[in-house]
């Protein structure tokens, strides 16, 4: 079975411009074949794309703006993760033979129809994500003795760290009284604490071992997947304050890379809103339960960027069918030591953590160089 | 007759199955166990709050009904408080969304 490597990788900056969806892609597509060496449209077998846009067919459209007749090519939705989702599909293909080469494209628009779930009307009038993320907020802090005041260190953080990323959509610092002191959302929910839907895309090629060195002297491999899908609709989660497919698709994906949580140098966690990275942390089982926070304060106050290096969802911005990949990006460069200003000291693991839906369903990526 | 056509008219009923007698929810016309025929029936409009929130003034809270089935729905009265007793005073559907407006009253001992 051919290993399966990330070869190549291009982004546009996260913003509000009113840009058409085919754009994106292509713009997120050229940027990876001028930063990928010796790649040619010819060397790609499949074409995905990740988008929760209402627009059809486009991967054959990307595909024929970019000069590609490619074996394999459709698109992907699945809300927040379809990142994710789109590489795990490019996995499989490189790995029951049918593809060497794959191209990722995902892109989205600020005004991207997957910011809400249609489907659970059970949510009632209460269907947009602040709400759901309000009830996280709330079930966390009281079962956890957790503060809005400590929960704000996660927008902090992520804000600092994604002034060192080019492509961000924030590049300014806010502190703590800046989250507590902006537009209150609900009772348990602040402007700052959220992710912005924003417009961006990214690209990543992945290759079988066989053809990996035509591309790059540092290949980043994937070394463990796992997800989990457990409901579509929120009230089904059995509990608020953790997230259990997070959970099962961590377990699954440190036994596909045979590592555990002490392996991992450098992670990207989905932080749709502040009170998501203290919750994925507890469910991966980097933290005790309840401890997501003590961890994020600890790394804030040491100056350590191992969570969330570019900034997270909140930092970056959140176009949703764009996310996960960029999420990868990050860890592939870190890996490649190519992180710029962002570099996490001897990064040699690093773990991906992209969820859809109050965590209904979740991706967890391992990765090694 | 369906749930939606129903809840058109403030009826909220449940969906149960005939053959295992689950309640199977979101509502469906089939059972997500034995994948048999489900019947409609009305849903008892007495819940309890499992977690709650407010936006400006207006509480809102995910409930709990035939110790089954978890709604959102709007507090229309009372001070709400979790594993606290709420009922349905109205449901229906406006602009394209459900709606559930519940009162809160404090558990008597």
């Amino acid at each position: 079975m051919p290993k399966v490597a990330i070869v190549g990788y291009g982004q546009t900056k996260f913003s509000k411009e009113d840009l058409k969806i085919e754009s994106i892609l292509l713009k997120a597509t050229k940027n990876l074949f001028d930063s990928t060496s010796n790649l040619t449209q010819k060397d790609i077998d499949a074409v995905l794309v990740s988008t929760n846009n209402n627009s059809k067919y486009l991967s054959a459209i990307l595909s024929e703006m970019i000069g590609i007749q490619p074996k394999i090519s459709h698109s992907i939705e699945s809300l927040c993760n379809s990142g994710t989702n789109s590489i795990v599909s490019a996995y499989s293909y490189i790995k029951s033979g049918l593809a060497e080469v794959v191209l990722i494209s995902g892109a989205e628009r600020y005004d991207s129809p997957g910011q809400i779930l249609e489907w659970d009307n059970l949510r009632g009038e209460y269907k947009h994500p602040v709400f759901w993320a309000s009830i996280f907020s709330k079930s966390y802090k009281k079962k956890y003795d957790v503060t809005d005041e400590d929960l704000a260190f996660v927008p902090v953080k992520n804000h600092k760290h994604s002034k060192n990323n080019p492509y961000a959509f924030s590049q300014k610092n806010i502190s703590i009284e800046d989250v507590l002191n902006s537009k209150k959302l609900t009772d348990d929910l602040r402007l700052l604490d959220c992710s912005r839907p924003c417009t961006g895309g990214s690209s990543v090629l992945l290759a079988s071992e066989k053809y990996c060195k035509q591309f790059t002297d540092c290949p980043i491999w994937i070394t463990g997947i796992g997800q989990k899908t457990t409901f579509a609709s929120f009230t089904k989660n059995q509990t608020f304050h953790n997230m259990e497919s997070t959970k099962q698709a961590a377990k699954s994906a440190f036994n596909m890379a045979k590592r555990c949580q002490n392996d991992i140098d450098v992670m990207e966690i989905h932080d749709a809103f502040s009170v998501c990275e203290p919750m994925a942390l507890d469910s991966i089982g980097f933290s005790n339960q309840g401890e997501g926070i003590k961890m994020i304060k600890e790394s804030y106050s040491s100056e350590s960027s191992k969570i969330n290096p570019r900034g997270g969802l909140i930092g970056s911005g959140h176009p949703l069918g764009a996310t996960g990949i960029s999420q990868t990006i990050e860890i592939t460069q870190q890996l490649q030591s190519k992180a710029n200003k962002r570099q996490v000291d001897k990064a040699n693991i690093g773990l991906i953590h992209n969820m859809a839906a109050a965590a209904t369903s979740s991706t967890v990526l391992v990765l090694e160089n | 007759m369906n749930f939606e056509s129903e809840l058109k008219k403030g009826k909220f009923l449940i969906s149960e199955c005939n053959h295992c007698k689950k309640i199977v929810w979101p509502p469906s016309e089939f059972c997500n166990q034995c994948l048999k025929e489900n019947s409609w029936r009305k849903c008892s409009p007495i819940g309890t709050i499992i977690e709650f929130s407010k936006k400006e003034n207006t509480y809102f809270c995910v409930a709990k009904f035939e110790n089954s089935i978890k709604i959102i729905g709007e507090i229309i009265s009372g001070i709400p408080k979790v594993n606290g007793i709420v009922k349905i005073v109205d449901c229906g559907i406006k602009n394209n969304n459900y709606f559930f407006k519940m009162t809160s009253k404090m558990l008597s001992n």
